[in-house]
Formats: structure tokens, sequence, C-alpha cells
């Protein structure tokens, strides 16, 4: 096995315990949940007898570990359960409403990306100088700014008085008819079917959720690159290359931004984590059909299985993303290799 | 402390603000919240529950922030709101700070074992979108105010172990410490009085910028109906009430107690910032 094989596998049987964390902690949500399920599946009508029934029925009546197990087997088939307020399976509730959210997070990290590396270089150029301050006051009020707020404030000023936003109803008006799904993002979907009309339309509806997540993800990202930006423009490379004459924007973006978008993107994962979570609040501000807005619904109905299934989801979906990020840069940092050998 | 003492720290703090007026800017609104916090009832110019025949008047003298649906006073409603969502976020914090420190401490200075269990179980809190995480734990224990406060602060707990657990376990070896055992003191004694105190400026600057996440956080949940219930007054069902009036035009309703929200939150990060560069200047970011 190479070094950086064995980093790789490595860091995979890391992600192990967390996802059995995580599961186990899932679980134990779920049983301390309000209510009796038994009583609830026995139904109005039901007498002691007939819900003593439903609970060995369900397996409730054996020991906390035995259910778990149980809990986990039905997992693993893809039984998640039974949503109550649509009826369907939890798992093709999610799975049919993830690439609303994703499209939302994805969009929104590459705008916020576009704002905040540039400014956390400009930030490092000259530290303690008028724009270092400006940026850290610019970027503090974008994390200040609650993300249910910010979107109201965007759906006021560009769709009430501006009149420049399509209504702020989910991710496209009634006029248009729905892609094909093929990826499920709309913005793909239409344009491998080059419907620009359509795209345009699904843009239009993204852009202000996605600025409103934007906002709210610069500090951490212009951070970072600011610190990392500091620790590359003191090392030693930058200084023989200022000294080789190189042009300052050579030096800067050639040299040092290069090597300090490695931490920037380990950063990415974790900002990616905070984006889901705010998710939740963006989706339920602009009615946008995606996983945060069902486990709202869920929520308010007392709909626990959907809940269950929606944290579970996240969850997951957050060490899956660690995970692919941290081998990400085992492959492109060329020095990770070397270290173990 | 002497007089020599004392002057030399308060122009050190002088010193250092007026480095970073950003900073100072961020005190004055602390004080300004504290006062709105404490003596927020007897401030205001209306009862915030109290509604009257004045619906949805945009701002003006007599309503500085406008009315609401009922008639109530929105600026009267903001200033009140100040002591529950502090009171919230602090209680969260405190929590977590307590329970933090705990954990910190055993798995620093013990190591082994507790330090695995412990290090691992906060790994697995971390693996959650804290939100969601937040949302998971309301829904389960019920929803009321108090299992907000737990919420945030289990969110939170990881954060303060984190530090705490570094913090101690550098000093672990110390001669100070060596010294502290052969003088008789026992382990516990040794890690409450004369570790911990070290790790205490660190976790300043931890609960500042935590007390910025727990109002959002807890703001955010109410906003999705979870915690705190209408007709109390609080921002982030101020602002969810307020939703539903921006599209027929009446912002002044969301627009008020979102600033509101957001200058507290602001306040909390810019004093976190400030503190970090006070205690460790090496680790501004």
């Amino acid at each position: 096995m190479t070094p950086r094989a064995k980093i790789i596998s490595a860091r995979i049987l890391q992600a192990i315990p967390v996802v059995i964390g995580v599961v186990v902690i899932t679980f134990l949500l779920t049983r301390s949940l309000p209510g009796d399920p038994a009583v609830y599946f026995a139904g109005d009508a039901a007498d002691a007898e007939s819900i003593q029934e439903v609970r060995q029925a369900l397996g409730l009546d054996k020991p906390l570990p035995q259910q778990f197990f149980i809990y986990v087997a039905d997992l693993v088939k893809g039984d998640w359960g039974n949503s109550l307020s649509t009826g369907q399976p939890v798992l093709s509730d999610l799975a049919r409403r993830l690439p609303a959210s994703l499209e939302l997070t994805l969009l929104a990290l590459f705008l916020s990306c576009l704002i905040a590396i540039p400014l956390g270089v400009l930030a490092a150029v000259k530290p303690g100088s008028w724009r270092d301050h400006l940026c850290r006051v610019v970027v503090t009020a974008g994390v200040s700014l609650p993300t249910f707020f910010t979107g109201i404030l965007l759906i006021y000023i560009f769709y009430y008085v501006l009149d420049i936003a399509p209504s702020p109803l989910g991710r496209l008006g009634f006029l248009y008819i729905e892609p094909d799904p093929v990826t499920g993002f709309y913005l793909i979907d239409t344009a491998l079917t080059q419907d620009w009309e359509t795209f345009m339309g699904a843009a239009k509806q993204l852009i202000l959720p996605a600025c409103t997540m934007a906002i709210f993800t610069l500090a951490p990202i212009a951070r970072m690159t600011r610190a990392a930006m500091l620790q590359a423009l003191s090392s030693d490379f930058i200084r023989t290359a200022r000294a080789a004459g190189l042009s300052q924007r050579k030096v800067l973006i050639g040299y040092a931004l290069r090597n300090a978008l490695l931490p920037v993107v380990t950063t990415l994962g974790m900002v990616f984590s905070f984006a889901l979570g705010a998710n939740v609040l963006v989706e339920k501000v602009f009615a946008w059909p995606g996983i945060g807005s069902y486990a709202v619904d869920a929520l308010v109905a007392s709909d626990y299985a959907a809940v269950q299934g929606f944290v579970l989801a996240m969850a997951l979906l957050f060490v899956a993303l660690n995970l692919i990020i941290d081998l990400l840069y085992a492959v492109i940092d060329p020095r990770i290799g070397f270290e173990a050998s | 402390m002497s007089a020599v003492a004392q002057h030399s720290f308060v122009s050190h703090v002088a010193y250092v603000l007026r480095q970073n007026p950003v900073t100072l800017i961020a005190f004055t609104l602390l004080a300004a919240l504290i006062v709105c916090a404490v003596f927020g009832p007897a401030l205001v110019p209306y009862d915030p529950l109290a509604s009257s025949d004045t619906i949805l008047q945009p701002p003006s003298a007599a309503h500085w922030f406008g009315t609401d649906h009922l008639g109530r006073d929105v600026f009267s409603r903001v200033i009140v709101a100040t002591r529950l969502d502090m009171a919230i976020s602090i209680g969260a914090v405190a929590l977590s700070f307590v329970a933090g420190s705990i954990l910190g401490c055993i798995a620093g200075y013990w190591g082994g074992w507790f330090d695995s269990i412990i290090s691992r179980g906060l790994d697995m809190i971390m693996a959650f979108p804290l939100f969601v995480l937040a949302m998971g734990i309301v829904a389960a224990l019920g929803n009321t105010v108090e299992n907000v406060i737990y919420a945030t602060a289990v969110i939170n707990t990881p954060f303060y172990a984190r530090v705490v657990r570094a913090e101690v376990n550098i000093r672990r070896e110390a001669g100070f410490v060596q010294a502290a055992k052969l003088a008789g003191n026992s382990d516990y004694r040794i890690v409450a009085m004369h570790i911990f105190p070290n790790a205490l400026p660190p976790m300043m600057v931890q609960v500042s910028l935590n007390m910025g996440w727990a109002v959002l956080n807890a703001a955010g949940l109410s906003f999705i109906g979870l915690g705190v219930r209408p007709p109390t007054p609080e921002w982030g069902i101020m602002v969810a009430e307020g939703a539903n009036y921006i599209i027929s035009g009446e912002w002044w309703l969301a627009l008020f107690p979102g600033l509101w929200l957001m200058l507290a939150v602001f306040t909390f990060n810019l004093l976190g910032d400030g503190l970090r560069d006070m205690v460790d200047p090496r680790q501004r970011l």
C-alpha cells in the first residue's frame, strides 16, 4: 500500500464510528419523542389489549438494545418509516426533495466563494489597514444577519418595491413546466435540454434564496482565506518569488493564493454544514420545496418519522461530504503522500 | 490592585480600544443591550401586549417602529423582547460553559479512556448540522422555552469542551502542577484551582462568539414555531409574524425586530473578535 492509500483508508475508517454515533443519537432522539406510538397506531377505538398487541407488532416491548438493532436493520433496508402528512415513505420524500436543497446550497456556496475569497485576499495584503477592518466589519455583519431576516428583506426590496424578482414561492413560477428530472437540479436539467426560457425562470427563483445564504456564509470563508493568505505570504517561497522580481499579481494569485486555497477547501466542509442548517430557515421563507421546509412542516405537524429521517439524512450527508473533502485534500495536496513516507 | 497597576491596566484597555475602534463600538452596543434587557419594560412607552385600534400604522412620532396587526406598539415589543432573548442565550451559554468545562477538564487531565469517549461523543454532536440537531432535540424533548435552552446548550458544548481540553492538556505536566501535587493537593483541587483558571481567557472569547450564535439559534427556532409562543414578544416570532405582511408592504413589522436581532448578534461577534485580539493577538483570523 502506498502511504497515500494508507492515509485515505485510515480516513475512511475514521468515518465509521461517527456514522454509528449519528445513528445512535438519532435513535435515542426518536425513542424520547413524546407520545406512545403504540397508542397512536392502534387508533382511537383501541383498548389496552389491542394497544399491547400493536406494541408487540412494532417491537416496542423488546429491550432497548434489541430495538436499536431492529431500527438499524430497517434503515439499511431503506425503510425509514412513513410520513404522516404526505403518506409517502420518508426516504423517497427526502430523495425527491434533496436536489432542490442541494442546488440552492451549492449555488449559494459558489456565490459566497466568488465574493469571500477576493475579500480575504484583499484583507491579507495589508493586515491592519482600513481595507482589512472594512472586510472584517462586512463579513461579521453578514454572519450576524439571521438568514430568515435577510430573506424577508430581499423579498421586500426586490419583489415588493423594485418588482424585478418573481414571487418567492418555490422553484419555478406557475407559467413554466417542470423539466424532466435527470439530475433534479433545474438549472442543469434545463441546460441539458436547451430550454433556456425555463432555465431563466428557475434562475430567477433561485437567485434571492441563494444570495440570502451566500451572505451568511461569507464570514468563515473570508476569514479562512485571510488567515491562510497571511501564512502563505509570510513563507520563504513568497520571499524568493518577490526577490526574483515577479509581479505582485503573479506572487499573490499564482503562488500565495494557490497554496492558501487548500485550507479554504477544508473550511468549505464546515461551511456546508452550517449552510445546511441555515437552509431550513431559508427554505421556509422562500417556500422552497427542499428537505428543510419538509422538516419544518413535519415538525409543525408532529410528524416525527419525517423529522427523524431528515435529521439522520442531514447528518449522513454531512459526514459523507467531510469525508469527500478530506479525500480530495489528500489527492490534491502533493505533500501528504511524502510526509508519511 | 495598587494605583499604579490599576492605571496601567486602564491605559492598556484604552490603548487597545484606541487601536481598534470597532471593539469600542461593540462595547458601547453591549452596554445599550444590557440597559434594554434590565430596564426594558420600564423604558418603553406602551404595554407590549396591549392591543389597540390603531393597527398596521407605519412608523410615526407616537409609534417609532409602527404598530402591528393587533395595534401593538412594535418599538415597545422589540425593546421588551431583549430580556427574553438575552435570558435564553445567556442560559444556554452558561449551561454549555459549565458542561464543556467539566467534560474538557476530565478529558484533558485524566486522558486515556475518558478522553477517547468524551472526544468521540463530542465529535458525534459536531457531525450533525447544528441547527438541525437543535430542531430534533426540541422536537424530542417537547416544545418549550426550557428545551430551546437545553438544545442550544447541547449544540454549543463541544466548542467549550475542546477549548478547555486543549488548555488543560498542555498544562498537565507543567512545573506548577507538579509543585501543587508535591504540596499534597488532590487531583480535583489541582484541576479546579490551578489548571482550569488558565483556560478562562480563551473561554471568555468563546463565550462572546457563542452568545451571537445562541441568540441566532434561539431566534431561528422560534421563527419556525419552536420554543417561545405568541403573544410573547420575541424577535424571531416577531419577524415570522411580520413576514406575512411583507408582501403587502407593511415592512416595519419584520424590519425592526430583525434589525435589533442582527444588532445583538453583531455586537457579540465584534466583541468576540475584539476580546480575541486582547487575549491572543496571534489567533486573530
